[in-house]
């Protein structure tokens, strides 16, 4: 099966930065795929390599098999939803929503309707009227998301939809976006800097770091089984163990990770990892330690309501050993 | 800590003690009252703008309903629209016809060319080139613009710099042909109408650079992208998008291009046919004709000419994306 987009090699400088760097990327058709990475790590320019706004400095790029290169966005069928929406200003929503149809000539009632269509999809049916900027910016984003579907295109960019809305409407975008993906099944290319968004929406998942990928995989194998530090680090904020300290308990000279639900706090006279309770912030849910175990900084997750040691308490720690995860890099 | 020692945290009090004086006392009103603040600052002006201004033009609306009597040459001040009869004379719609439409081609014709200066410098000018592009556009305004038009009379005379350039290239035969038409040729550039339109252009090109720049500087690039994305091709992308966003700043600076060519009486003196100008005819009706009444209803056709493009303008909606 051909890929919806595939990277060969693809490289993009901008003078002696390396944003891309020799990246290989294959994404399914049909598939939600996260693009996850800090900024700077040269996501959002792998979103615009696909969308054409940028051309490779070397490698090649292939939308559902068809080379890409020296395109320019307005003859490939991908379709973005910006990071600020980038709603025209001068004209109302229907024709916001229309005007990818209105430039490829479709005429004004057949557009129209299908506008219509595309903005009850996004569940803000009668707001063709509005300007951009009488919506709020859930509403903006709706419109975003519908001036985008309403082209059918084979791959959809969405570059930090969610990033400027509150926790509450973020949490429902995510819901929706997923659904509404299933229900048309668009390929889905997100960019987002937020690793609990990545997780839940997506089926797989890229780790961007410093231009090239760390680690492509579901949304479990990153989170249980990171490959590097760096993917340990970033996705979800797992404790990163020396080798020497993995060498003690699991027997390799590799670098581990632990992750902070997997490390359950004992009485002091104890066998297990001596530390000391440094300080503890409440979650709701969940309460978070932070301990100090021979120098090394490890944090812990209990449930709310669990009995706690004092803070600068001596306490013992314990894991299962399975929960330990030995990553590629030695030490 | 440093913190402490630049404030002693233990006698620091929660309340500031005001700084006293006038200046003081001053500063505590305006940030109090901020009305009284806006009210000193905006009254000089206000009183200046509402006398001098509104005052001499109302003055003169007043005086175009006057009449001359045409033995005596004295002002008859009573009531009547005989002054505006004489506007509708012939050669008076004569001179405002070759003013209008000279006005319009100046104002296209600066649009024309403003456009493409005013995006690179809005979209691509960057640090060194945009202060190069300010000093370009505004060089011109600091010399004087006697200096410019006697430069440009130069430029354009039969012996002159262009009539010189073309020959080398040897197309003088195509400034011939152009000088040969009616209306717009003459005998040379510098006595023919096409002279006065360069030179109008040249004059008054500043004026609509700069606010389409400013305009164009306000229209996000992701808008651009967006367009591009959604299939426009640049054409359409200019059409559906740049264009209509940077339509305020084309009508501000059409503002300044047309009415500064209604009303200017020295460069079709010194550059152009015999033919008068509206600004030319004002100068001779209250000057040596000394026809105030005539002058002052010359002088209106621009003001209401002004008030319909604006309408115009505000009707087909060039003020929507303001």
């Amino acid at each position: 099966m051909t890929s919806a987009v595939s990277f060969q090699n693809v490289s993009r400088h901008f003078g002696s930065v390396r944003a891309v760097d020799a990246v290989d990327l294959d994404i399914v058709p049909g598939e939600f795929f996260a693009m996850l990475g800090p900024s700077g790590s040269g996501k959002t320019t792998c979103l615009r390599l696909i969308a054409g706004f940028e051309q490779p400095t070397a490698g090649s790029i292939a939308i559902f098999g068809e080379r890409a290169e020296g395109v320019p966005p307005y003859r490939r069928n991908v379709n973005t939803v910006f990071q600020d929406y980038a709603l025209f200003p001068h004209l109302n929503v229907l024709d916001n929503v229309a005007y990818g149809l209105m430039v490829k000539g479709v005429g004004r009632p057949e557009r129209q309707k299908a506008a219509e269509e595309a903005l009850a999809l996004v569940r803000l049916p009668g707001y063709g009227a509005r300007r951009p900027g009488q919506l709020s910016g859930g509403q903006r984003q709706r419109v975003a998301l519908a001036r985008a579907l309403v082209n059918q295109p084979k791959v959809l960019l969405l570059d930090e939809p969610l990033g400027a809305l509150d926790l509450k409407l973020r949490e429902n975008m995510q819901e929706e976006l997923k659904s509404l993906q299933k229900a048309l099944g668009i390929t889905f290319v997100f960019v987002t800097h937020d690793q609990g968004e990545a997780l839940s929406m997506a089926d797989r998942v890229a780790v961007f770091n410093d231009g090239k990928i760390m680690q492509i995989g579901t949304p479990e194998d990153i989170y249980q089984r990171p490959k590097t530090r760096f993917v340990a680090d970033f996705v979800g904020s797992s404790n990163v163990l020396p080798p020497d300290f993995v060498q003690r308990y699991a027997g390799q000279h590799r670098w581990g990770s632990l992750r902070p639900e997997s490390i359950r706090i004992g009485r002091a006279n104890g066998q297990g990892v001596a530390a000391r309770l440094v300080s503890t912030n409440y979650l709701g849910a969940t309460t978070r330690l932070a301990l100090d175990a021979e120098g090394l900084r490890l944090h812990a997750i209990v449930p709310a309501g669990a009995a706690l040691p004092r803070e600068g308490e001596a306490v013992v720690l314990t894991f299962n050993r399975e929960h330990l995860h030995l990553m590629d890099e030695l030490g | 800590m440093s913190l402490d020692a630049a404030m002693p945290r233990a006698t620091a009090p929660a309340i500031l003690p005001g700084s006293g004086g006038v200046r003081g006392g001053l500063s505590d009103l305006f940030w109090r009252r901020p009305q009284f603040l806006l009210l000193l600052m905006l009254l000089p002006p206000v009183l200046w703008l509402g006398i001098v201004y509104i005052g001499s033009l109302f003055a003169l609306l007043l005086q175009s309903f006057f009449s001359i009597d045409e033995f005596s040459g004295l002002i008859n001040r009573e009531f009547t629209l005989k002054t505006y009869g004489d506007l509708l004379q012939a050669a008076n719609l004569d001179i405002i016809l070759r003013t209008v439409t000279m006005a319009a081609l100046v104002t296209l014709a600066a649009a024309i060319i403003a456009f493409p200066i005013a995006y690179y410098a809005a979209r691509y000018a960057r640090g060194r080139w945009k202060a190069l592009f300010y000093l370009g556009v505004m060089l011109p305004l600091w010399s004087s613009y006697l200096v410019k038009i006697y430069a440009w009379k130069l430029i354009l005379a039969k012996e002159g710099i262009l009539t010189w350039l073309l020959a080398k290239l040897h197309l003088l035969w195509l400034l011939d042909a152009w000088l040969s038409l009616p209306i717009v040729g003459g005998n040379s550039l510098s006595v023919s109408s096409t002279g006065t339109f360069i030179v109008f252009v040249y004059v008054w090109l500043p004026f609509m650079i700069l606010p389409v720049q400013a305009a164009l500087e306000r229209v996000p690039g992701n808008l651009v992208e967006a367009s591009s994305d959604l299939g426009a091709s640049p054409g359409q992308t200019f059409g559906n998008v740049l264009f209509p966003l940077a339509l305020p700043g084309i009508v501000a600076g059409s503002i300044f291009t047309f009415s500064l060519t209604l009303g200017d009486y020295i460069i079709p003196q010194i550059i152009g046919t015999s033919r008068l100008f509206i600004g030319q005819a004002v100068y001779s009706q209250q000057g040596t004709a000394g026809n105030i009444p005539l002058a002052a209803a010359f002088t209106v056709v621009p003001i209401v000419i002004m008030g319909f493009y604006l309408w115009g303008a505000k009707r087909m909606g060039a003020f929507d994306a303001l």
